[in-house]
């Protein structure tokens, strides 16, 4: 088994390697450096780190400013005060002019564990996939992450990049990492789990247990939620007839909400159901356990595809 | 070529009116907007463009320019006005303000208009961004001077949180590029700026956050240079010039009227409006 890497580790570090070759790179950070892993391109390129203080509204607008002057900055907090705290400034500052800044947001969901629900983003995906212009990536593993932050530097225009608290054990994907374009991580032909982030290893632990039990489970890595890669999700529909969806998110506006809307239009009536937060705030406990209560760990994934297999 | 700077006092006042009956117009035409506030900045833009930004209306994308960020963005007419009339586009557009289709928005839009350096209108966000400009300013290239950056702030809009927060950052980092002028008509939308939310002592706040603070009467052209030029003087601290100015300065029915903060004149008053500005 490979070493486990948390995304925000992997973030850091590809930013300061980053750094070294791009003088136009410029990080910044609202006091948590040291969390969301800045605190590696600070120590290195100090000209370009501004600490802006646990002010987030006015980190986005400096981020904002750093682009109008044609830097590419990344913008790093805690996921729920990124996008929740200072949503008008994300708004208007950025979506709005569609500046090139990028949003790297650290701890979210439940997985952010003991420090409870005020510090658990169940929102952002769904508020930052509304907005024009916005690009939304959420890596499943550490590596993923150190791809992510090379492509979303790469990008031109506005990305969300969400990064999480715990050390992750990799996918071990085999397909490179392309923007907009899910990865298939397991071939199935039963049902098919469409995740991203830290739900994706759930999937693949879930995908073991049902193949032992005789179903055979595709696992899709939809790790850009916009644009939506909507060619995987309508070949699933077709191809193995039943769609889970599963995210560390409320089940509210999120990846599952966006693969409802494809599904509904495609006009394809298959079994589906979203794996998810179910529309209530998290509460403190290790990630495990958090998983396990609100269910969206690997056995709810278990239980969920069984169901809708018996749907078709 | 970098704009002509002419800070003589009577042509800046001639300037000034010209902005004025441009703002009457546009609104007259518009059928909505905001005089007041647009009114009371309007020496402060011509005094800014005609005689303190390095800018060069023939090449907009100049690096080396001074930005101006319209951090009140519903003073929208009189960034317009001022921009048409020193040649980022045609005066001909300015009747097009709040239309369908125009390159004039109700609020600044960098993307559609030439000259306009951020999209704002949600208060309190241009101030943020002119620091991250002014950090970015004076962190390229060591040989070349740090360009100077600009952000009108309405005085209502020190309501905002984000004001303070940007303030701290702009002294924390020693921005000294950095100028924000406050638009200080004593004016907001629901009444006194005093009795809506009392801000006094304004000048005593900015001091304590650690910046260079001028005062000035915002309507008179040479104490607006000498602002201008005590800011440009001062290299370890950002400078806020707070000037003080009447709202709808200019047309007598307007001044110090808290209802023409956001309606615009009919035809009838617009003639009015336009008799007064000569």
């Amino acid at each position: 088994m490979s070493e486990k890497i948390a995304t925000r580790d992997a973030y850091g570090n590809v930013l300061a390697e980053l750094g070294a070759s791009h003088a136009n790179l410029y990080v910044l950070d609202a006091d948590l450096s040291c969390s969301t892993k800045t605190n590696v391109f600070a120590k290195k390129f100090p000209d370009r780190f501004f600490n802006l203080g646990v002010a987030e509204q006015n980190l986005i607008g400096w981020a904002a400013g750093l682009a109008v002057a044609g830097k590419i900055p990344f913008a790093s907090t805690f996921a729920v005060f990124a996008t929740t705290r200072a949503f008008d400034q994300v708004r208007n500052s950025i979506a709005f002019p569609n500046l090139n800044v990028k949003i790297a947001a650290s701890h979210a969901g439940l997985s952010v564990g003991p420090d409870g629900a005020s510090h658990q983003a169940l929102e952002d995906i769904a508020l930052m996939r509304i907005m024009p212009n916005f690009t939304v990536v959420v890596p499943a593993d550490g590596p993923q992450a150190a791809e992510a932050t090379r492509c979303v530097f790469e990008h031109q225009g506005p990305v969300y990049l969400r990064l999480g608290r715990p050390k992750v054990e990799s996918i071990n994907a085999q397909e490179p990492f392309v923007l907009g374009k899910a990865q298939t991580l397991r071939a199935g032909e039963d049902i098919t789990i469409i995740a991203c982030g830290t739900m994706v290893r759930e999937a693949l632990l879930a995908g073991e247990q049902l193949q032992k039990a005789g179903v055979s489970v595709r696992i899709v890595n939809m790790h850009t939620i916009k644009p939506l890669d909507q060619a995987a999700i309508l070949a699933a529909a077709r191809e193995t007839g039943a769609i889970v969806t599963a995210e560390e998110h409320t089940i509210i506006g999120g990846l599952g909400s966006a693969v409802a809307e494809v599904l509904a239009e495609s006009r394809q009536a298959i079994p589906f159901k979203r794996v998810g937060v179910a529309d209530q705030f998290g509460e403190s406990g290790e990630p495990d356990e958090l998983f396990d209560k609100y269910g969206i760990s690997a056995k709810h994934l278990v239980s969920t595809v069984k169901t809708l297999v018996k749907q078709k | 070529m970098a704009f002509p700077k002419n800070p003589n006092p009577a042509f800046l006042l001639q300037q000034a009116t010209t902005l004025r009956r441009d703002i009457i117009e546009m609104l007259g035409a518009a059928g909505s907007g905001h005089c007041g506030g647009s009114l009371s900045c309007a020496d402060i833009l011509a005094t800014l463009y005609y005689s303190e930004l390095n800018h060069d209306p023939q090449k907009p994308d100049w690096k080396q320019r001074d930005r101006f960020i319209l951090s009140k963005g519903h003073g929208a007419p009189a960034l317009y006005s001022v921009l048409a009339r020193t040649g980022y586009f045609s005066p001909d557009l300015l009747g097009t303000l709040r239309k369908l289709n125009s390159t004039l928005q109700g609020h600044p839009d960098m993307n559609k208009t030439p000259g306009v350096e951020m999209s704002t209108g949600s208060l309190g966000q241009g101030i943020s961004v002119a620091c991250g400009i002014a950090a970015a300013a004076r962190t390229q290239d060591p040989n070349q001077a740090a360009y100077r950056v600009y952000a009108l702030v309405g005085d209502g809009e020190m309501n905002e949180g984000q004001v303070w927060e940007a303030a701290m950052s702009a002294a924390h980092y020693r921005l000294s590029n950095l100028c924000v002028i406050i638009d200080n008509n004593g004016l907001q939308i629901d009444g006194e700026t005093c009795r809506i939310m009392n801000l006094d002592p304004i000048p005593e706040k900015w001091r304590a956050f650690g910046w260079h603070v001028v005062q000035c009467n915002g309507h008179d052209h040479c104490a607006l240079v000498n602002a201008f030029a005590a800011a440009r003087a001062e290299t370890a601290k950002p400078t806020v010039i707070i000037a003080k100015t009447v709202k709808g300065k200019g047309v007598s029915f307007m001044e110090n009227k808290v209802n023409w903060h956001g309606i615009a004149p009919n035809q009838e008053q617009v003639c009015t409006a336009l008799d007064e500005l000569k």
